[in-house]
């Protein structure tokens, strides 16, 4: 399966971004093989206006089922949704290596609602 | 000058004195005789209506468009998010409508290729009119919680009256809504107080309004012995149309919602004299 | 990290002279100027610049006239009322132009113009500001002349404003809010912590209140609300403060009517600083008070 976990850097170890719209590094995981690549999410983290949305978009876009992060404003959920993306939540900031072995183990809770206050635009 | 003019009243600071200004120029107006039209384009908190306490005889609502996506048509093909500047649509498995972010420009109906999205209307607020005494009366009335009033401000110069002098009273500030306001009105008066903030918002708001190219004139309300206002209209060859004193009477007269004229005589000079300036320029 | 805006409704209620008070109070506070379109606040605090940036936001549409053959399917679908025709002073032909102030950056006329004749340049809109003040750092703004979007000039300038508190190690910032109750002041009050309301007891400021606090329990935060130049209309006075309880607001005090505080703003400083102390006493409770009611916010 594959998981997007929100990073503050390029490596999987390196601290988890705790939010989903303007997270500086997108990691795209594979639990079965452990290969991780990472995706660069600058643009959105400047842009003014939709950064949840446009942020959706690029994690539907490199295909995958899950995203791992600490929280996500009510337009970026509504797109996940849409996208059919599952989302997990970590409650503090740890290293992304950590987040993925929880999420694999089934520790994380799974997002039912938007957990955090949309900036307006 | 050929018809009647319209008169945006305007101020980069709030309260100095904007819809005080217009409101007493619509009853000074309406009282010698002459047709006039009060439209408040303050929609983010329209507030005329309280000292004019006009009957309001029909209400629209007020609405931008936006699109809705015909399922059985679209083939999520992704050209209505890839086009739309405010980040509207979200293409996912199918698109996605944001219409709180959607400016209502049509580029999605227009980019489909299929004709999947048609465009529907949503309530932005409510564009009322009415009469207040001899004052034609209009208003707008952003529904609290929406963010973009521009469209409505239209919608309300859309009812302005051909046969009137037409006063505008702008929102405060300086950024797009006042510029909606202000376009195509023959002549701007900007109200100020004499302090530093007001002196400070006057600059932003005639370096806003002077490259629209419509003539301005200011107006120093709660005048006192800081020439400074004065000073810098003189500098940007800006017409001082009148300096109206300090008085708490007025402060306390505004506060209970009532109008000047019958309390206060004297204030009738100061806006004929305050008209009389204003006309002469046009 | 607590995020506490200061709003009005109205404007010319005072808000900015009591928020530069409030600076002067806040022991370690980042200052953030939301009001964009018309900022006060470095008036009474001074700022040093230290770093300063240009806000870009969006794209306005240029027509390049020697290109543009005058078919006018730009004008007939822009719903901004944005382009209408010209002549080109080379040869006096009928050209379209864009008005800068009126366009709305959609782009519908650059895609649809079928010579391609329509540049699409990004805007610039403005600049923002760290500066250190003497009653800590202040973060704020200038919006061009007539600029649009000056809601997403506000979100940066909260974005920076709580980005430097985290950097810092400071667990409070305060805000200056514009006036109002659209897009601005959207942008100023979504995931704050609380808001205070400062009013007057005019039958404008009254009206104005009951939209903003509508706006504040729309979007879920704590209000609370002060009567600035109470005594110009007490029985007023009363009234607003029922009426916030009523709406789920909380009554922080009331400040009166002085010509000292234009005195303030004149000597270009806050009224805690200069004074008389009757007036910043009400003033210091106001804050006070309303601290005391965000200690028990989350």
């Amino acid at each position: 399966m594959k998981v997007v976990i929100t990073s503050t850097a390029k490596i999987l170890a390196d601290p988890i971004d705790m939010h989903f719209g303007r997270a500086k590094v997108f990691i795209l995981a594979d639990t079965e093989t452990g290969k991780a690549v990472a995706h660069d999410n600058a643009q959105n983290l400047h842009a003014a206006q939709g950064a949840g949305i446009q942020s959706a978009e690029t994690v539907a876009r490199l295909g995958a089922e899950a995203v791992v992060t600490g929280s996500v404003g009510p337009k970026a959920y509504k797109a996940l949704q849409a996208a059919g993306i599952k989302i997990a939540l970590v409650e503090a900031v740890c290293p992304g290596t950590e987040a993925l072995r929880r999420f694999k183990d089934n520790e994380l809770p799974v997002l039912d609602k938007p957990n955090s206050e949309g900036h307006w635009v | 000058m050929r018809g009647f003019p319209a008169i945006a009243i305007a101020s980069g600071k709030g309260g100095t004195g904007k819809t005080t200004g217009a409101v007493h120029l619509a009853a000074l107006l309406a009282a010698q005789g002459r047709a006039v039209q009060y439209l408040d384009c303050d929609v983010e908190e329209p507030n005329g209506h309280l000292f004019l306490k006009p009957q309001i005889e029909a209400s629209a609502s007020a609405s931008i468009p936006i699109p809705a996506v015909d399922a059985a048509k679209c083939t999520s093909c992704g050209k209505c998010a890839e086009v739309c500047e405010f980040n509207a649509i979200a293409m996912l498995k199918k698109p996605l409508v944001f219409p709180e972010l959607c400016h209502g420009c049509g580029a999605c109906a227009l980019v489909c290729p299929f004709g999947a999205i048609r465009e529907t209307p949503r309530a932005i607020g409510a564009v009322e009119i009415g009469c207040a005494g001899a004052i034609a009366f209009a208003q707008g009335r952003l529904n609290v919680g929406e963010p973009m009033s521009p469209p409505l401000i239209r919608a309300v110069k859309a009812k302005r009256i051909p046969e009137a002098i037409a006063l505008l009273d702008a929102p405060p500030g300086t950024s797009c809504p006042v510029v909606a306001t202000v376009r195509g009105a023959d002549f701007v008066v900007l109200v100020t107080e004499p302090t530093p903030f007001g002196l400070h918002d006057l600059h932003l708001a005639v370096d806003t309004l002077r490259p629209l190219g419509r003539p301005l004139g200011v107006v120093v309300n709660r005048a006192d012995e800081d020439r400074r206002v004065q000073d810098f209209c003189r500098a940007r060859d800006i017409p001082l149309l009148a300096e109206l004193p300090d008085d708490r009477r007025v402060a306390e007269t505004y506060a209970r919602g009532e109008l000047l004229f019958d309390r206060l005589p004297e204030w009738r000079g100061h806006f004929e004299k305050l008209w009389a300036c204003i006309e002469e320029r046009l | 990290m607590k995020e506490l805006v200061v709003i009005s409704g109205k404007g010319g209620t005072g808000k900015t002279s009591l928020t530069a008070s409030f600076a002067a109070l806040a022991p370690n506070a980042v200052l953030a100027d939301c009001d964009v379109d018309a900022a006060d606040l470095h008036l009474l605090l001074a700022p040093d610049v230290r770093r300063r940036a240009e806000f870009r936001s969006g794209h306005a549409a240029v027509v390049r006239a020697e290109a543009c053959v005058g078919c006018g399917r730009c004008a007939a679908l822009c719903r901004y009322e944005a382009i209408a025709p010209a002549t080109r002073p080379d040869d006096g032909a009928r050209v379209f132009a864009v008005d800068a102030g009126s366009c709305e950056g959609c782009g519908v006329c650059v895609w649809n113009c079928p010579v391609r004749a329509i540049d699409f340049p990004e805007q610039a809109c403005g600049e923002w500001f760290v500066s250190a003040t003497r009653f800590g750092p202040l973060v704020h703004a200038r919006l061009a002349p007539g600029a649009e979007n000056s809601g997403k000039l506000v979100s940066l300038v909260r974005e920076q404003a709580r980005g430097l508190a985290q950097e810092e190690k400071r667990d409070l910032v305060v805000v200056d809010g514009p006036p109002g109750t659209g897009c601005p002041v959207i942008a100023a009050l979504t995931g704050a912590t609380g808001v205070l309301i400062v009013t007057e007891p005019t039958v404008s400021g009254a009206h104005d209140l009951a939209r903003v606090l509508e706006l504040a329990s729309h979007f879920k935060i704590p209000a609370a609300v002060c009567v600035n130049k109470w005594d110009l209309n007490p029985e007023q006075t009363d009234g607003i403060e029922a009426a916030a309880r009523t709406a789920g607001a909380m009554p922080v005090g009331r400040v009166r009517y002085d010509q000292a505080a234009t005195a303030a703003q004149r000597l270009g400083q806050t009224i805690v600083e200069a004074g008389p102390e009757s007036l910043a006493g009400e003033i210091r409770a106001v804050w006070n008070n309303w601290m005391n009611l965000m200690r028990e916010t989350p």
